[in-house]
């Protein structure tokens, strides 16, 4: 059996490995490359109208509302102003509150406070929340994001 | 009866005897041996802990008969399961305090063999293996919690989620291929149900198989001061001394778990609303408790970074640390004590024990 000589089997061999190899690579890729998401063209919001008028948020409260595919809150601070920001925490992506007791935003999850301006003050936020423009004309609220 | 015994049972074993060769089994299953020592009460956890994964496996098949994986439908087949199936709320409950149990005695399992330097040369591939079953498990509980759809398992999937996202570099796109997206949405849920009951059960297949294997091949560890010991240690056969034992144990458990399933039934709670905010007092399942309480604690910034990912960086060092101990220890490797190795394990001990209290003790933040 083992009449060959040994550099004639070493070479079959590295081919053979080699071509396993590919064979490999050229199935494992194709599936890597599914496992990661497309990409999907969301249209990017750049405002949106709400389906409330000014007066139905009394001071000191916030309404969550949707900010195309993100939540984002509507606030009416005591002192009655509107202001809206954008909802999702920037510690770890979950969805704040308004807090009328403390009156601030608050984070469930962690504990994170941000103050009336979107500012983190407290707990693990290491970034204010992203603040939206907010348009009270008459009947309806607008609210698009800055440029 | 006698009948059955006497004639039936002998001739069905010949049957088998002629045609497959039955001697190598029966010698395995002869030569396994328990020591019996002190230490002898923590064999039984590795053990129980595969009679709670068999649970599952039974339970979760069940389930998934009537539980559909949507967002639109998810929440509602679950509903279904536990309102109109007959015993479907024992089903379900059981697999969920089954889970709980199951990581419990894994975790119990976990520390007796590190404190009982088990992973010691030349078990370093079992407790590798191991230590991977342990990741999985975490993972399978991490995944399963999702699947309910309620409001409770959506943000602390965002949360998980995100902290997988923290990991430097590579973290954006594990997020992604973990969300099927860059939010968690009805993709999220396709893919957590695909890894929850297909690719971890084939994961835990080929470990777990690996696992029991070695530990039939190297037979039980005992402990170094045990083994120093000139006196021989006794030992019981595995089968049926031993294995009957083990028997008794998991009988306890399946009362245990029968009387948690029938008193607390597994709640449901409220289906999750992507667009309503995070409910007061949420937390995650007690076994990630230890990591949350510190993702609270950490400030926004730790020097140059972000507090989270030097929270996120620290456990999977914790990790990678625990997993390499066999490599690390050499005292362990040549049989003698190792003081440092212990107490650092009664250190990684009282860190999870004493962030989970905090976390459960501490308000909500309200």
């Amino acid at each position: 059996m083992d009449t060959l000589p040994n550099p004639r089997r070493g070479f079959i061999n590295l081919l053979l490995g080699s071509s396993f190899g590919a064979l490999m690579v050229s199935m494992l890729y194709p599936v890597a490359r599914y496992l990661i998401p497309p990409t999907v063209a969301e249209p990017s919001t750049a405002s949106v109208t709400l389906p409330w008028k000014p007066g139905d948020l009394r001071p000191n409260s916030g309404r969550i509302f949707k900010f195309g595919s993100q939540p984002g809150l509507l606030i009416n601070t005591p002192s009655g102003e509107l202001r809206a920001f954008s909802a999702v925490c920037t510690h770890l992506n979950c969805t704040v509150q308004y807090r009328d007791d403390k009156q601030e935003i608050w984070c469930a999850c962690h504990n994170g406070v941000y103050d009336l301006n979107g500012k983190n003050v407290s707990g693990p936020p290491p970034r204010p929340l992203e603040d939206f423009k907010v348009f009270a004309k008459g009947d309806q609220i607008v609210i698009s994001k800055r440029a | 009866m006698a009948e059955l015994k006497r004639i039936v049972v002998p001739r069905l074993i010949a049957w088998f005897e002629e045609r497959i060769d039955l001697a190598g089994f029966r010698a395995l299953i002869g030569h396994k041996v328990v020591p019996i020592h002190r230490h002898t009460i923590w064999y039984y956890f590795g053990g129980m802990t595969l009679f709670l994964f068999s649970i599952q496996v039974a339970t979760g098949i069940l389930l998934v008969l009537y539980y559909r994986p949507s967002a639109e439908e998810a929440f509602e087949s679950v509903q279904f399961i536990m309102s109109e199936v007959q015993f479907g709320w024992l089903i379900r409950s059981i697999h969920s305090w089954s889970a709980n149990l199951m990581i419990a005695t894994l975790m119990i399992h976990l520390f007796s063999i590190y404190f009982t330097q088990a992973y010691r040369k030349p078990r370093e591939i079992t407790w590798l293996t191991g230590m991977a079953l342990f990741g999985i498990a975490l993972f399978f509980g991490f995944s399963g919690y999702l699947l309910p759809w309620n409001t409770l398992a959506y943000f602390a999937t965002k949360v998980g989620t995100d902290v997988a996202g923290q990991v430097p570099v590579v973290g954006h796109l594990i997020l992604r291929i973990l969300r099927a997206g860059d939010d968690v949405t009805g993709a999220t849920l396709s893919r957590f149900y695909a890894i929850h009951v297909a690719i971890l059960p084939l994961a835990i297949t080929m470990t777990l198989s690996l696992h029991l294997f070695l530990v039939q091949q190297q037979g039980m560890s005992i402990p170094p001061e045990i083994e120093r010991d000139p006196k021989s240690v006794p030992s019981m056969p595995f089968f049926p001394n031993f294995f009957l034992r083990d028997l008794v144990g998991w009988l306890s458990a399946l009362a245990v778990l029968a009387a948690l399933a029938a008193y607390f039934p597994w709640e449901l709670g409220v289906k999750a609303d992507p667009f309503a905010p995070a409910p007061a007092g949420i937390r995650p399942e007690w076994y990630f408790m230890y990591m949350f309480q510190t993702l609270k604690y950490l400030p926004a910034r730790i020097g140059p970074l972000e507090g989270e990912v030097v929270g996120v960086l620290a456990f999977t060092m914790g990790g990678l640390f625990l997993a390499l101990v066999p490599f690390l220890d050499r005292r362990s490797a040549r049989g003698e004590r190792s003081p440092l190795f212990f107490w650092i394990g009664i250190g990684i001990l009282a860190y999870m024990v004493v962030l989970s209290m905090l976390g459960y003790l501490a308000p909500g933040g309200k």
